[in-house]
């Protein structure tokens, strides 16, 4: 009895899938990019008569991956990232016979600092302040060291003096790249210890990469997952600095404060003007071999970048994406399906 | 020495005074009970705070607050909104005109600007959408309907947001709240049952009060459908065979110390072993329940078998002797004697095994059902199997990672869902082992 049981149950489940074609969008990728890829999921279900397309997260890497991984059902048909597709990543993509890709940006994103509310006053940075207190090597006395400091105060008097403890994205994070490269570089630079290392008989590559090491004595968490950890993080760490996406931040005013950058409060308005430094572009990849096989593919991509929801006035900037300026040309590229590559 | 110590003081025992070593023997005793004793209130003491603090922390998600008023939508509105691309961004501006001529009908005397009410309201305009689709009818019939608020001025009414923690934003500005007052008042803006949470679906971030984990207890449904579909017959008749049929050599030897470490393998292993072999290799859907399922059979299987065996071995050997003595076959002693005694704790372990996968989140992760999964309802039983779906731990995992604080209150509530369907499940289980318990 339990044998024809199994065996009806597999011959059931055999017979279904083999008659099942996907019906519905399947996104996968950032966790930056996933809460507008919802909204605009479900009111791509709720306004058309396509099923609500599936978005997962997992990170910019992970989703390119997935994405690169071949054509087929079997196979995501989108995927969001925070940052612009690699060369790497194309061409592996390529290997797998994925190589008609639509690239789409919907928008920019701000990273801000913030810390707790009733925390020490961490209300303005600089990019060289972070680096002095996160890089693994920085400048002292004329010198380059193992970075020493311990509190803020140790190296600009205006900043609190309290230990310095900051939790970032790690490194599968698309926006680990932005706050290496708006943040930890320019600090670098501008400190000097750039310079000094070069000087130091380093070549030019070797420095850069050496700005960009975060030190790994405790004092700088890297933090895996979503916001929600890095906030639980800041929450039990009156001394905690955190990195946040603009629209995380927005949603939980009541518990962080904001820190300027160079001067600049990071708001939809200065990071749209460009004012703002750090912030980044975030973007979908579609795989044009899926657009016609799998329904809804094109209409999701129109709908997602749509004056109506990505625009000025949206849901999309209304919950914190800083909507693009160049949205009708973007609109366009989906409209006529230009891979990349046709269209530079 | 302690030889020496022993012959010098001779024991004179008698059972009436009780001695130094009986004292402290009985001491020791009384001890011991008082260390369980502690270890039990300790547990319990745990168990009253979690199921407290889940209770506490959970039970906003029941409640929703809703604004109320009687809409009428006439035709002419219906086909403009129709024709847009963002057709229920319509329908939710024309609620908002909508509130505002109730307003003015009702002589209720507060300054609301459509941006404030805009402020004001959950999104609302699928819920309308979906109303006027199903009931065409009602175009140009007045409804009164009942759509949830914001979340924020939900959380206002159950406590997350107060007047001096909240930070004008553009979600929600201190001069707000007067106006949710006053609407309060009127009686427009109420407190109810939140039965969106029980049926509904996920929702997209910006809209809280719209959020259900119904759809994906149908997932887990579904999928614990798959796992004991498959695992217990696989499980068992691994198990007998084992146990009852097969030879004792080195073979046998090593299956079972396989068995047993699968046991312990973690459990993303066999998510990244559903992906290849499920989805890659033998191209099921992604996200569907039926390869959450499959994934949780293999993760299940080993502590069925390992408790099936178990519950077999403890059947007294007497019994199987005394079958095999009145010339029953080998088969027939296993099947009509031994198995139906061993009955009751194999359906404990697969209640475990079970209750073990149905709260299991890690292998999902890689077969595509955590994230954003809010299709609605399965079409059909097929559907069920096949049709992208989350499962309730996935969607709980999702809500606890989302900005909006209101979604965190929801996980809560997600895990008392979770927490009934898993007494259910228990309960089933004890009524089935009660009609099978046999004594001897």
């Amino acid at each position: 009895m339990t044998v024809k049981l199994t065996v009806s149950a597999l011959a059931i489940a055999a017979a279904a899938t083999s008659a099942y074609a996907r019906d519905n969008v399947q996104v996968a990728g950032s966790s930056t990019v996933l809460p507008y890829a919802s909204i605009v999921a479900e009111a791509f279900g709720e306004n058309t008569d396509f099923p609500t397309p599936v978005v997962e997260s997992g990170g910019s890497s992970a989703g390119l991956k997935r994405f690169c991984e071949g054509v087929g059902e079997n196979t995501i048909d989108v995927a969001n990232a925070s940052r612009a597709i690699r060369e790497k990543e194309i061409k592996a993509c390529a290997e797998n016979g994925v190589t008609d890709i639509i690239e789409v940006r919907i928008g920019y994103d701000g990273i801000v600092f913030a810390s707790q509310q009733s925390g020490p006053a961490f209300t303005a940075f600089t990019p060289s302040d972070i680096f002095n207190a996160l890089g693994a090597k920085v400048l002292k006395d004329g010198e380059v060291v193992d970075n020493p400091h311990n509190t803020w105060a140790e190296f600009n008097g205006d900043l609190p003096d309290a230990e310095i403890a900051a939790f970032i994205p790690g490194t599968k994070h698309g926006t680990r790249e932005v706050f290496e490269e708006k943040v930890l570089l320019i600090g670098c630079e501008e400190t000097g210890a750039m310079q000094a290392m070069i000087d130091g008989g380093m070549s030019e590559d070797d420095a850069e990469d050496a700005c960009l090491a975060v030190r790994t004595d405790g004092k700088s968490v890297d933090i895996d997952g979503d916001y929600t950890e890095t906030l639980a993080r800041i929450d039990a760490n009156p001394n905690g600095i955190g990195v946040f996406g603009l629209a995380f931040y927005e949603n939980n005013q009541d518990k962080l404060k904001v820190a300027t950058m160079s001067g600049v409060a990071p708001s939809t308005e200065t990071i749209a003007s460009g004012e703002y430094p750090v912030s980044r572009p975030l973007y979908f990849y579609v795989k044009k071999a899926h657009i016609g096989v799998i329904p809804g593919l094109k209409e999701y991509a129109q709908f997602f970048v749509a004056d109506e929801l990505a625009g000025p006035n949206g849901p999309l900037a209304n919950y914190g994406l800083v909507s693009d300026p160049e949205l009708a040309k973007v609109q366009q590229t989906v409209a006529d399906e230009v891979t990349m590559g046709e269209g530079m | 020495m302690t030889d020496a110590s022993m012959h010098e003081t001779p024991r004179k025992s008698s059972i009436h005074t009780i001695d130094a070593r009986t004292k402290q023997r009985n001491a020791s005793e009384s001890r011991f009970k008082a260390y369980g004793i502690a270890a039990i209130a300790l547990g319990l003491f745990f168990l009253v705070v979690l199921f407290v603090s889940i209770v506490r922390s959970g039970l906003p998600a029941f409640t929703k607050t809703v604004v109320e008023v009687e809409f009428t939508l006439t035709q002419e509105q219906f086909e403009q909104a129709e024709s847009q691309l963002m057709k229920t961004g319509a329908y939710q501006d024309l609620f908002i005109a909508g509130i505002q001529s109730q307003l003015d009908a009702r002589n209720i005397d507060v300054q609301a600007d459509p941006a404030a009410l805009e402020r004001l309201l959950g999104k609302i305009g699928g819920d309308i959408r979906a109303f006027y689709s199903e009931n065409p009818g009602m175009v140009g019939e007045p409804h009164v309907f009942g759509l949830s608020a914001s979340s924020r001025v939900d959380g206002y009414f159950n406590g997350r947001v107060t007047r001096e923690t909240l930070v004008d934003s553009r979600f929600l500005q201190a001069s707000d709240l007067d106006l949710v007052d006053a609407l309060f008042e009127a009686g427009i803006i109420k407190s109810a049952f939140n039965w969106g949470f029980i049926t509904g679906a996920d929702s997209g971030v910006d809209n809280p009060g719209g959020a259900g984990i119904g759809v994906s207890v149908v997932g887990s449904f579904f999928m614990m459908l798959v796992v004991l579909v498959l695992s217990l017959p696989i499980g068992v008749a691994a198990s007998i065979y084992l146990e009852e049929f097969a030879p004792k050599n080195r073979w046998t030897d090593l299956i079972e110390v396989n068995i047993s470490n699968l046991a312990a393998v973690p459990s993303i292993v066999f998510g990244i072993l559903g992906l290849a072999v499920f989805i890659q290799f033998m191209h099921l859907p992604q996200s569907a329940p039926l390869v959450g399922g499959l994934v949780l059979t293999l993760m299940t299987l080993p502590t069925i078998i390992i408790s099936t065996r178990a519950s077999l071995k403890s059947v007294p050997p007497s019994i199987r002797d005394a079958a095999l003595g009145v010339g029953a076959s080998k088969m027939q002693a296993v099947f009509h004697h031994v198995l139906p005694l061993a009955m009751p704790g194999i359906l404990t372990g697969t209640i475990i095994g079970l209750a073990q996968a149905l709260g299991e989140t890690a292998p999902l992760l890689l077969i595509g059902m955590v994230g954003f999964v809010a299709r609605g309802y399965p079409d059909g039983f097929v559907g069920g199997f096949v049709e992208p779906n989350s499962a309730m731990p996935a969607q709980i995992y999702t809500w606890a990672a989302r900005a909006d604080a209101s979604f965190y209150d929801k996980a809560w509530g997600g895990i008392i869902v979770l927490l009934v369907f898993l007494l259910t499940m228990n309960i089933i289980a004890i009524i089935l082992r009660r009609r099978f318990e046999r004594r001897w």
